[in-house]
């Protein structure tokens, strides 16, 4: 086998006197060899973990999801007799799968303006000199620290109509106490303070970052050309910040519109995956829940997840479009 | 704000020092009024009651709950609570908590793993088809976890690995965005130069790796891994789907003490608290580091 010219032969061995016997040389030789391999197969073996574990638990779920939606599948069945798009059209008339889509767009309304709002916001008023900086970040994030599951089953209570700590402050103001649970809006609402909550401070972290690469002589020309603070922020720091909240609104599509946790534990007993008694705050993600782990239908299942995917990608992009389109003219 | 604008080329120390903070503090806008702080203490405060909420509730009896204007300041009942949390047979607590210990701990291992490993090699060594893969692997953060679940479902019958904790850990243990988070980093922070001399020394890849590209990574892995950890830690769709109540996380074991028919809250309230606290000492120790992998990762993105 002889040595491809290119590649240099690596220097081997301490320097020293060189004995150029044959035995060193073989020893060379074959050490280069053994580099060469080196060089060309490693990367593969260093990247194969990942594609390999991939393919089986990443890959083959998603494709299998759209063959298992074209069938008649029932965890049970000895069969699974093919049903072509017989899901999908007993979904255009579904109207329980509707309203769950319905809701998930209120909560994720809900929760995505007031939380890019409000962290927008915050990301401004850290973004200047202050005393206690690690402090402030540190405590704005720490909602992160909690899981779904705690955070859903305190706010749980803080919502709670007879002793929940929010009726009982709203009732300080004349409000009667709320059901909470009861109504589409009250239960959109709480469930969304809950996302908020959680991720406001996580936003604003992404947006301070964003805003300290903006060039300072930019608000130099703008305090310069007599633009005020509310003026500096929405002529130079909003419009240049647009790539960012395009990043945000686009992550908070993906997770907004896999809602489950929150609303699953906001219902209490053990039919709490419905969101109510009228399905009043069921997601689209409760809904698959439902038809595969309560109903083992999982060919129904498996059309619901391959729609609602579908749709996160629809939204993503319409959203990607109205971010691009904001502040686009000034 | 009358800043005097640098000269170029002053040896003057000062004016670099100056010249320095400028540029580091980017374009922080003046300095903080009262107002500001007025509203981030009350921003941080909004973050922290919550939290602070359920660790008052977790150290008092149960009639707290009930009790109007609501009790706000911890009681001496912690080991009361945390006592008949863990005779409850049917949260099997302890046993949860365990469990997410090791599922959390073997999977941040293992993506930490490989994720510097892959990242090092799409970073830093040349093969065939390199660009094409790396594309790949972003393509795959894109895809959302939950269209999977049915199907990874099916898989796990079918391996008959239902109610057990490798389901949880196995399709876990590779992160897309870790190889890439990864990738990136590695590409600046190691040199080229440092990775040729030792490859002229003879070392192997698999040496280079270990000597040389771990140690300059190891800021960003370590963020990797607090966020791994957490996710982790945290996570409840599939472990909810696929695991059974006797053999749950800590996350499953908190679902189940929250939908029981006798709501006893104290109880609850120490469960979720304990479940908190492991995360909460993290981002306390390693606060920081969080916050610069959260702001960084941000401009990469």
């Amino acid at each position: 086998m002889s040595t491809d010219v290119t590649t240099p032969v690596p220097a081997t061995g301490p320097p020293g006197p060189p004995p150029a016997g044959n035995r060193q040389s073989r020893k060379e030789h074959w050490s280069a060899l053994r580099s060469r391999a080196d060089s060309k197969i490693s990367p593969y073996l260093y990247i194969a973990p990942f594609f390999l574990l991939f393919a089986i638990f990443g890959l083959y779920p998603l494709v299998y999801t759209a063959w298992v939606s074209l069938h008649d599948w029932e965890l049970a069945g000895a069969e699974h007799p093919w049903s072509g798009l017989d899901n999908y059209r007993q979904l255009v008339t579904d109207e329980v799968f509707w309203n769950s889509l319905w809701n998930t767009f209120g909560i994720f309304v809900l929760s995505t303006v007031p939380q890019l709002t409000l962290a927008l916001l915050i990301a401004s008023l850290l973004n200047r000199r202050l005393r206690g900086r690690t402090f402030f970040r540190l405590s704005v994030i720490l909602p992160m620290a909690t899981s779904v599951a705690a955070v859903s089953i305190v706010f749980s209570q803080l919502f709670s109509r007879d002793f929940g700590l929010i009726n009982w402050t709203l009732g300080g103001f004349g409000i009667s106490p709320i059901e909470w649970q009861a109504s589409k809006w009250s239960s959109w609402s709480a469930i969304s303070l809950m996302v908020n909550w959680r991720w406001t401070g996580y936003n604003a972290l992404i947006f301070l970052a964003a805003m300290q690469a903006i060039p300072r002589d930019l608000y130099e020309a703008a305090a310069l050309d007599g633009a005020g603070p509310w003026k500096q922020f929405t002529r130079v720091t909003v419009p240049l910040l647009r790539p960012t909240i395009l990043f945000t609104v686009i992550i908070a599509t993906i997770g907004g519109f896999q809602l489950f946790t929150e609303p699953l534990l906001f219902n209490s007993g053990s039919s709490n995956y419905q969101g109510g008694s009228l399905r009043q705050s069921q997601t689209v993600s409760m809904y698959v829940w439902e038809n595969a782990f309560v109903k083992f239908d999982f060919g129904y299942a498996s059309a619901v997840a391959w729609v609602l995917f579908l749709i996160i990608l629809l939204f993503a992009s319409l959203n990607a479009l109205a971010v691009r389109r904001l502040g686009g003219k000034d | 704000m009358v800043l005097a604008a640098p000269v170029e080329g002053t040896d003057d120390p000062a004016a670099t020092r100056r010249r320095r903070k400028s540029r580091e503090s980017g374009a922080e806008v003046g300095k903080a009024g009262p107002l500001v702080y007025i509203m981030l203490a009350l921003g941080a405060a909004l973050s922290v009651f919550p939290l602070y909420f359920m660790f008052v509730v977790a150290t008092r009896t149960n009639d707290t709950i009930g009790s109007l204007p609501p009790v706000l300041t911890p009681g001496g009942q912690l080991g009361d609570n945390v006592q008949r949390l863990l005779d409850n047979e049917d949260a099997h607590f302890l046993r949860g908590l365990l469990n997410s210990v090791l599922v959390s701990a073997s999977v941040t291992i293992a993506v930490v793993l490989f994720s510097t490993l892959a990242g090092f090699a799409f970073a830093k060594l040349r093969f065939r088809g390199r660009n094409a893969l790396l594309l790949v692997i972003v393509a795959t953060m894109a895809i959302p976890v939950q269209l999977g679940l049915i199907p990874l479902y099916i898989l796990m019958v079918e391996l008959g690995w239902v109610g057990e904790l490798k389901a949880v850990i196995v399709p876990f243990l590779v992160s897309g965005f870790g190889v890439f988070m990864m990738r990136q980093y590695a590409a600046s922070a190691v040199s080229d130069e440092l990775i040729e001399a030792a490859k002229v020394d003879g070392c192997s890849t698999l040496r280079i790796y270990w000597n040389v590209v771990l140690p300059a990574v190891r800021p960003a892995a370590a963020v990797l891994g607090l966020f791994t950890f957490m996710q982790t830690w945290n996570d409840f769709l599939w472990p909810y789907s696929v695991l059974n109540q006797d053999q749950p996380t800590v996350q499953l074991s908190l679902a189940t003490l929250s939908s029981g028919y006798y709501s006893d809250f104290s109880q609850i309230f120490a469960g979720t608290a304990l479940a908190t606290l492991p995360l909460l000492m993290v981002f306390l120790l390693f606060g920081r580091q969080i916050i610069g992998g959260i702001m960084e990762g941000a401009l990469k993105a």
